[in-house]
């Protein structure tokens, strides 16, 4: 789960990382109560979950009530690549002299934390890699050994920042080690964090990814739910406990475990189809969770048909059928549904589907003659 | 032969009891002709389920039935300690399907396996486990889709790719040595190049197919390996050519980030080592039949 700029400072201020003090407005009214608790002058930045919201207008320098005003205004209702802003934070503004870079995540292929620092902040850290690579100092760090102090601060004149934000920066990357660890991130990023004229090292920006997998000893991460995604259809699939990432295509698909899902759109656009969207309903699935999925799809206007993919392990085939009749019984289901069932129990599930004989329904022997076959069907279909 | 596990295999279910998964599974393993010899439960020390005696720890279940591999499939919460409970006890081989595990658990355990246990191999966490066709299967494969008798080794990141990979070649009569499931999360315990490796150095292991996705670089460090070390030839998938880019497609390690991980790069890798890519797994288990074909 992504976090809001202002939901990642939150997170941070409660692992002792400095950030500007500011505060959350959803409307004009809000935001300047807020700009007058924090101190003129203040920034309005837009909270919305995309890179590049400075360029695109998202983010404002006040001075005073009135300029507040205006750019609240402006920036409420704005759309920003697709996301429409709903809500500020509105910070006290810094005078910078120095942006820096820093961030902690996992580097899969050393299966250790990876803990990068530059002295050159404020762009993408991608463009840095790609152009000075040599100004990021990079540090592995064994999870089981954690960061000691004399590390941090040896990264960080490594990295080459300046001599009087070394000590501040060394303190924000010991706390930025335990929002990443203890707070169960799988990215803690601060871009830029800046040192300004007085002296002081603090974040200005917060990017944090937590794991989800992590959710169920972190009762407080309550308080993100909800705001994660602007899809309709993933909204619905998440209270349905589904694995669902909604695509642009027209073929609705369901399969059984993440590889085979992902599977089944490959296959889906390699014979001329578009995947409307990545379904897994996990293994183990029985008849309630089927149902669940179809109605899912169900809601996706743009789908014209619908390839239900699943290779029977834990999962059953009698239950995967008895699931889609009992889904068929429960809402007009109303694209052509294309199945192909093996694996366990598959002869069980193909009988009850043959029994229950519905002209929306068609079994197909292999993965990709239905991958074709629901395509054909999508592309003949009008909705 | 068979890679990590055999007929000699002899297994403890951590995390026993009579509603456990871990009981379920290691049934179905039972029947399948794994010797599961042995089941843990702090609380149930002393007990007989379906016949397998339980102990209060790994330890005392290694002591008296002589376990060298371990099976758990206890919720997230717990996992990590009953992997690092088996390797404290000396157990060789672990087997961790649990889904949902915190990566940073994960990361940790995994370190501190390789700092002071290097004696244990923890396969998973998150995976379908590992079957040897005809000898051992420990895990949630159903073990009516592999053929005994090789001479295929198959790897996957996937659970179910890898089902529909073992049909595919069970179907057209192809048999397969073992079936490694290494799992689809970010850190995984066993990785395609140590099952590639165990691979090559098995006498009858003659070609194996690799089932990778989206998200990580491991398929690119096989495709080194396969480059530089391998003799035997190689036919691999790769899913998630479709997975949009930042979203995490179903397994907590399937996300590409930025430009890294994308199934392109990693199909290209592969290609480049001189793997025969597949463009679907149907397509993967014919090319496989055409070498084995070849090779009789």
């Amino acid at each position: 789960m992504d976090l809001y700029e202002y939901q990642g400072k939150q997170y941070f201020a409660r692992f002792g990382i400095p950030v500007s003090p500011g505060g959350v407005a959803d409307t004009v009214d809000e935001a300047v109560v807020q700009a007058e608790q924090a101190g003129f002058p203040v920034v309005v930045k837009a909270q919305v979950k995309v890179g590049g919201r400075g360029k695109a207008g998202g983010i404002q320098l006040a001075d005073d009530v009135d300029a507040v005003r205006r750019h609240a205004r402006a920036i409420l209702g704005m759309d920003l690549k697709g996301h429409v802003v709903g809500r500020l934070w509105i910070e006290r503004s810094s005078d910078i002299a120095k942006e820096y870079y820093a961030s902690f995540t996992l580097d899969r292929s050393a299966k250790k934390y990876l803990c990068m620092v530059s002295a050159k902040g404020g762009v993408e850290i991608e463009e840095v890699a790609a152009t000075d690579p040599g100004a990021i100092a990079r540090l592995h760090v064994d999870p089981v050994d954690g960061l000691s102090p004399q590390a941090a601060r040896a990264l960080v004149a490594d990295a080459g920042l300046d001599e009087e934000a070394r000590r501040g920066a060394a303190d924000v990357l010991l706390g930025l080690y335990r929002c990443y660890t203890e707070g169960d991130c799988d990215l803690a990023e601060i871009n830029p964090l800046v040192l300004t004229t007085e002296g002081d090292v603090h974040a200005l920006d917060a990017k944090v990814t937590l794991d989800d997998n992590a959710a169920f000893r972190h009762p407080e991460w309550e308080e993100f739910a909800g705001t994660d995604t602007s899809d309709p259809r993933e909204r619905l699939a998440k209270e349905k406990g589904l694995q669902y990432v909604g695509l642009d295509g027209f073929v609705g698909i369901i399969a059984n475990g993440a590889g085979l899902a992902m599977s089944t759109c490959d296959v889906v656009e390699q014979v001329g189809g578009k995947p409307a969207n990545f379904l897994d309903i996990g293994g183990g699935a029985n008849a309630a969770q089927m149902a669940n999925a179809l109605e899912v799809i169900n809601t996706d206007e743009n789908v014209r048909s619908i390839f239900i993919n699943i290779f029977g392990g834990i999962t059953r085939g009698e239950e995967v059928a008895n699931g889609i009749v009992e889904a068929m019984g429960r809402v007009e289901i109303a694209s052509p549904i294309v199945i192909r069932l093996d694996g366990t129990n598959a002869d069980e599930g193909r009988r009850i589907l043959a029994e229950h004989g519905s002209d929306k329904l068609e079994s197909v022997a292999t993965m990709i003659e239905a991958a074709r076959r629901a395509t054909e069907l999508a592309q003949g279909a009008a909705r | 032969m068979s890679v990590f596990v055999d007929e000699n295999t002899r297994v403890v279910i951590q995390g026993v009891s009579p509603t456990s998964q871990g009981l379920y599974h290691g049934l179905r393993n039972r029947a399948y002709g794994t010797k599961v010899v042995a089941g843990t439960n702090p609380k149930r020390g002393g007990e007989t389920i379906e016949g397998i005696p339980v102990f209060s720890s790994v330890s005392e279940a290694v002591a008296e039935t002589g376990a060298n591999a371990s099976f758990i499939s206890v919720p997230p919460p717990f996992a990590c300690e009953a992997i690092i409970e088996a390797a404290e006890a000396g157990v060789p081989f672990v087997v961790c399907i649990t889904e949902g595990i915190p990566a940073h658990d994960e990361a940790r355990a995994y370190n501190l396996l390789v700092r002071d246990f290097p004696g244990t191999r923890l396969l998973g966490p998150n995976c379908p486990g590992v079957i040897s066709a005809g000898k051992c299967n420990i895990g949630i494969t159903s073990g009516d889709i592999a053929l005994p008798g090789g001479p295929v080794g198959l790897v996957s990141r996937s659970g179910t790719v890898f089902y529909q990979a073992l049909y595919e070649l069970t179907r057209k009569g192809v048999g397969q040595t073992t079936g490694v499931g290494i799992g689809g999360d970010p850190v995984p315990g066993t990785t395609f190049t140590d099952v590639l490796e165990a691979f090559e150095s098995d006498p009858e292991t003659k070609a194996v197919t690799m089932i990778g996705e989206i998200g990580g670089s491991a398929e690119e460090q096989a495709a080194e390996f396969i480059r530089d070390r391998m003799s035997k030839p190689v036919v691999a998938y790769i899913a998630g050519v479709t997975a949009p880019p930042g979203r995490k497609m179903g397994h907590a390690g399937a996300i590409i980030s930025g430009s890294q991980g994308t199934a392109r790069a990693k199909m290209e890798a592969l290609s480049a080592a001189g793997v025969i890519v597949a463009q679907n797994p149907t397509e993967a288990g014919e090319r496989m039949v055409e070498i084995v074909k070849n090779l009789a």
